[in-house]
């Protein structure tokens, strides 16, 4: 048996309460149970984690480098996206 | 030696108190699992077992030191003065072996361990929960081989036979104490208020569903062969032991005194 018959997954590991979950790594599991026992050995042993997830790899659909422009690019000159682009009128006190 | 050494009375020195089985039970199974560093099946389950034979290890240390020198307790013993039970120090074997083998004495040191943390023993209170959680991966192991692939499934019937017959001394009342002991003991006489016939009947409950679960047949041969029930408590280990031992100890005897 080897690594290579095992699917891989993703694994994501909340910190702490009230934060989400990060991506953490990936590892290979025969299944998800596996999987998340594997987790915990390899990413939360430091106390890392309060909550793990794993996703099978395959699962998730990823954004192509080679969409790169189009799906990132315009969002580059558009400052008034940003809360900061914004002066606080003088006297409003929530926004 | 004879049988009726096997109960010899408890005097006050540590190889006399009934937490060093327990030390040595721990002992011995870390260094078996540490084994199969370099050569575990995947690099995730090597990592699994690593940190069972760390949490195992600290449990060790934690009893010996309370009982003396820890290196000198885990170096400069000889075969005989080590009072771990024969199954923890069975050859690993193949995966299957390894892992039922680990089923087996994590069920064990669970349950124990739950009873001495009722009772007031501090390392108990705080080793139970890793103990619950070797207990989980040998179960969810268990599972998978037994119900996996006819190899898998063969592979962990044959480990079962075979080391069933290890199974028995588990239950063997360790000091003074023994069945009906006053829970008002304290320090090493705690093991003494343990329920032991609780113990193996929790034990085999949670071992036989396990098994069952897995499509395993439970053995119905005797829990101890001819020699062996309760026979490493009493110092008398199986011919793997010395192996370990030696290899064990080596080094530290090569050196004593050495220090990273």
């Amino acid at each position: 048996m080897s690594s290579t018959d095992w699917p891989l997954w993703e694994v994501f590991v909340r910190s702490r309460r009230g934060l989400s979950h990060t991506h953490a790594g990936s590892l290979h599991a025969p299944d998800a149970e596996m999987a998340l026992r594997n987790a915990r050995d390899l990413y939360t042993r430091r106390s890392e984690g309060v909550s793990v997830w794993v996703v099978p790899s395959h699962q998730i659909t990823a954004s192509s480098p080679d969409e790169k422009d189009p799906f990132f690019g315009p969002a580059g000159d558009k400052p008034y996206r940003h809360p900061t682009f914004y002066e606080v009128p003088e006297g409003v006190r929530n926004l | 030696m004879t049988r009726s050494d096997a109960r010899a009375p408890y005097g006050a020195g540590p190889l006399d108190s009934p937490l060093l089985p327990l030390a040595d039970d721990a002992l011995v199974l870390s260094h078996r699992l540490g084994e199969w560093a370099g050569h575990a099946p995947v690099l995730e389950e090597e990592l699994a077992l690593a940190n069972i034979a760390l949490d195992l290890l600290g449990h060790a240390r934690a009893l010996y030191s309370e009982l003396g020198d820890e290196d000198e307790l885990a170096y400069l013993r000889e075969e005989r003065a080590f009072r771990n039970c024969q199954l923890v120090e069975q050859a690993n074997g193949d995966f299957a072996r390894t892992m039922i083998r680990q089923l087996f004495f994590s069920a064990y040191q669970e349950l124990l361990y739950t009873q001495l943390a009722a009772l007031g023993h501090p390392l108990a209170t705080k080793a139970v929960k890793e103990c619950e959680y070797h207990r989980d991966h040998a179960e969810h192991w268990t599972l998978r081989l037994g119900d996996g692939t006819e190899e898998s499934h063969a592979r962990a019937q044959r480990a079962t036979d075979s080391l069933w017959r290890f199974t028995g001394e588990l239950f063997l009342p360790l000091g003074p104490g023994g069945p009906g002991g006053t829970p008002e003991l304290d320090g090493p006489d705690l093991v003494g208020a343990v329920d032991w016939d609780a113990l193996r009947r929790s034990w085999t409950d949670r071992v036989t569903g396990v098994l069952d679960a897995a499509t395993l047949t439970v053995p119905t041969t005797e829990q101890h062969g001819a020699w062996a029930a309760g026979a490493g408590r009493q110092g008398l280990h199986t011919e793997p032991f010395g192996r370990m031992l030696a290899e064990m100890q080596h080094l530290h005897r090569s050196h004593p005194g050495a220090s990273w």
